[in-house]
């Protein structure tokens, strides 16, 4: 099971580099949001999948590790909030330049 | 136990919640966050100086008496104390630099809370103790840094400042991947139950790999060489003070992350890591000098040269002696006062003259003679002529080289005295194209008065760098001291796990 989560972080980060270099604004953004679902499932996959019960004290003689969980959920929260104001600078940008082409939005040397 | 070590973590926190209810009332403002600052600065003064008398004994505080390493500890030794101090003071400065400065608009504008929420990031990066928890603070500075270097608004801003946000999303992912491997291999993610861990299983293959995951991540935020791309466009676009704010302390959280993983976690394997920084530590002064060398606006000159620095202070890791870790040490230390100083300069530069474009500028020593001697003496220092404090540093660094005595050792000293020839060139063509020459044509925006007020806040910070130029005997034995207690892991980890 963990060797087919890891391929499957794998496929997520492909995705996600292949947006992140495209030229699009919004797909350098959704990109982003693939690439921080695939660390978060990475996270949850290195902890070790369903190894035990409930991590409750005397449920259980095997517990699993809450660690992961906990760190995933900060971890949600923070690209949440990110990706948030991210969405609103990209589409400021778009609004100010009137592109949403990378390309154009390249800096020139003479400024 | 101590608890004076949440202040500079909790301080501004609250000061940056408080100022959100004034945004529209700027006086109350600026009293609170001068008042905010202040508190700031002494609570971490007197962490540094705690810090500095428990000498042997690291100080700690467990979270919520959550023992180590299941909970989230915070630790002051002598270098995060010191650094915290030292964000202190630049924090003061800034903002009295802001207040001349910024702009009614901008302060509006919820400029001094984010001001604040930078610096509790900041300091809490300085004193984490705990690898997920370097990342949650990595993130706050992070955020208010987004909204800081946007602030304003301008079209220069908006494009640059979206690439800024990708590549440091980016990086964050890969510290999460990092953060993800690493409890995998040693289940746990407390530093110095890391360290103990890493030193049981012993730093092969699969270790090496976190090692320069890391590496790429905190060389991605401390600008090192071939990762600095971002930084040149990226620092043009926002305000002198928020420049001046990021050059002096952000750059430094990188390098910080660096000293303390790859000085207490990493170290097993030195022949390897250790290398790595050394060469990147060498091409990264080579490059960022030649950038600068390769500018003519003011802002993007310095911004090169905040690259060449970072070259400097990864030196004293990568050769790993004593000697050359306290150099480095020191060196931080007037890199963060020295590079404020000179993006304040800058910033009044450009108030002055109108522009931050070299060939449009002259000859502004005749007007603004004090503005111009400043830049000068900042400048000095900067690039290292004694007695100004940037020469005790560089001295310092080239002896440990030598010291080392390894060919690649050798072949960095070069590095480094060329390169301060380099940045001594590139400093001196800012002072002879702005300051020095014939005064041209176009009137000085702001008169010599009117620019006084803005070099109030400077004038502390380069007197500061002369004293400790001055005073590099007792600076560079506070300098050893660090160097001793971060070469001897034990320290740190025995405090952290003892469960006082």
């Amino acid at each position: 099971m963990e060797i087919l989560m890891v391929l499957l972080v794998g496929l997520i980060f492909t995705v996600a580099t292949y947006l992140v270099l495209t030229k699009s604004l919004l797909r350098v953004v959704l990109g982003l949001v693939l690439f921080s679902h695939g660390a978060h499932t990475l996270i949850l996959t290195m902890g070790g999948l369903g190894t035990g019960d409930a991590p409750i004290l005397g449920a259980s003689e095997t517990y699993t590790d809450p660690l992961p969980q906990a760190l995933i959920l900060t971890a949600i929260v923070i690209s949440f909030g990110v990706t948030a104001f991210l969405l609103v600078m990209a589409y400021r940008t778009y609004k100010v330049h009137k592109t949403d082409d990378l390309d154009q939005l390249r800096g020139s040397s003479d400024e | 136990m101590n608890n004076l070590l949440l202040l500079p973590v909790v301080i501004p926190m609250f000061i940056g919640v408080i100022l959100i209810f004034f945004v529209k009332n700027i006086r109350v403002q600026r009293a609170i966050s001068v008042i905010g600052s202040l508190a700031l600065l002494i609570a971490s003064v007197y962490l540094a100086f705690a810090a500095y008398e428990s000498n042997s004994q690291v100080l700690t505080l467990e979270l919520g008496n959550w023992q180590a390493p299941f909970g989230i500890v915070l630790v002051g030794d002598m270098l995060a104390t010191l650094l915290v101090a030292l964000a202190g003071i630049v924090g003061l400065f800034s903002l009295l630099f802001a207040f001349q400065s910024i702009g009614e608009e901008r302060e509006k504008s919820y400029f001094y809370s984010f001001f604040f929420f930078l610096l509790t990031g900041v300091n809490g990066a300085f004193l984490t103790g705990d690898l997920f928890n370097l990342f949650v603070f990595f993130e706050v500075m992070l955020i208010s840094s987004y909204v800081l270097i946007v602030h304003g608004g301008t079209k220069f801003q908006l494009r640059e400042s979206f690439k800024y946000m990708v590549i440091n999303m980016v990086a964050s992912i890969f510290f999460l991947v990092g953060v993800a491997y690493i409890y995998a291999v040693t289940g746990t993610l407390n530093m110095a139950d890391l360290a103990e861990k890493v030193g049981v299983i012993g730093q092969d293959g699969m270790l090496n790999v976190i090692a320069i995951i890391f590496l790429i991540v905190f060389a991605m935020k401390g600008a090192f060489f071939p990762l600095y791309f971002w930084l040149p466009n990226a620092y043009a676009g926002p305000p002198a003070v928020v420049t001046a704010l990021f050059a002096a302390l952000l750059t430094k959280v990188g390098i910080y992350s660096i000293f303390r993983s790859f000085t207490l976690i990493f170290i097993h394997d030195r022949e390897f890591t250790h290398t790595i920084i050394l060469i990147l530590a060498g091409l990264t002064m080579i490059f960022g000098v030649l950038g600068a060398l390769s500018q003519f606006n003011i802002n993007r000159i310095l911004n090169f040269q905040i690259i060449s620095q970072v070259g400097f202070m990864a030196l004293g890791i990568g050769l790993y002696s004593p000697l050359a870790i306290a150099a480095s040490v020191y060196y931080i230390v007037h890199d963060i006062i020295i590079k404020a100083a000179l993006f304040f300069t800058a910033g009044a530069t450009e108030k002055v003259a109108g522009t931050s474009d070299l060939k449009k500028m002259s000859g502004l020593l005749k007007t603004h003679p004090w503005l111009g001697w400043l830049f000068f003496i900042t400048a000095m220092s900067f690039v290292g002529i004694p007695p100004l404090s940037g020469f005790f540093g560089k001295f310092g660094l080239v002896l440990g080289g030598i010291e080392v005595g390894t060919t690649l050792a050798y072949i960095l000293v070069a590095v480094v005295l060329l390169v301060s020839l380099l940045n001594l060139l590139s400093m001196m063509r800012i002072f002879m194209k702005a300051f020095w020459g014939e005064k041209n044509d176009t009137e000085p925006k702001i008169t010599n008065k009117q620019s006084i007020g803005l070099l109030r806040p400077i004038i502390p910070l380069v007197a500061l760098s002369i004293v400790l130029g001055l005073g590099s005997e007792p600076a560079f034995q506070y300098a050893l001291a660090i160097a001793d207690q971060i070469l001897d892991p034990s320290i740190y980890i025995d405090a952290v796990l003892s469960g006082k």
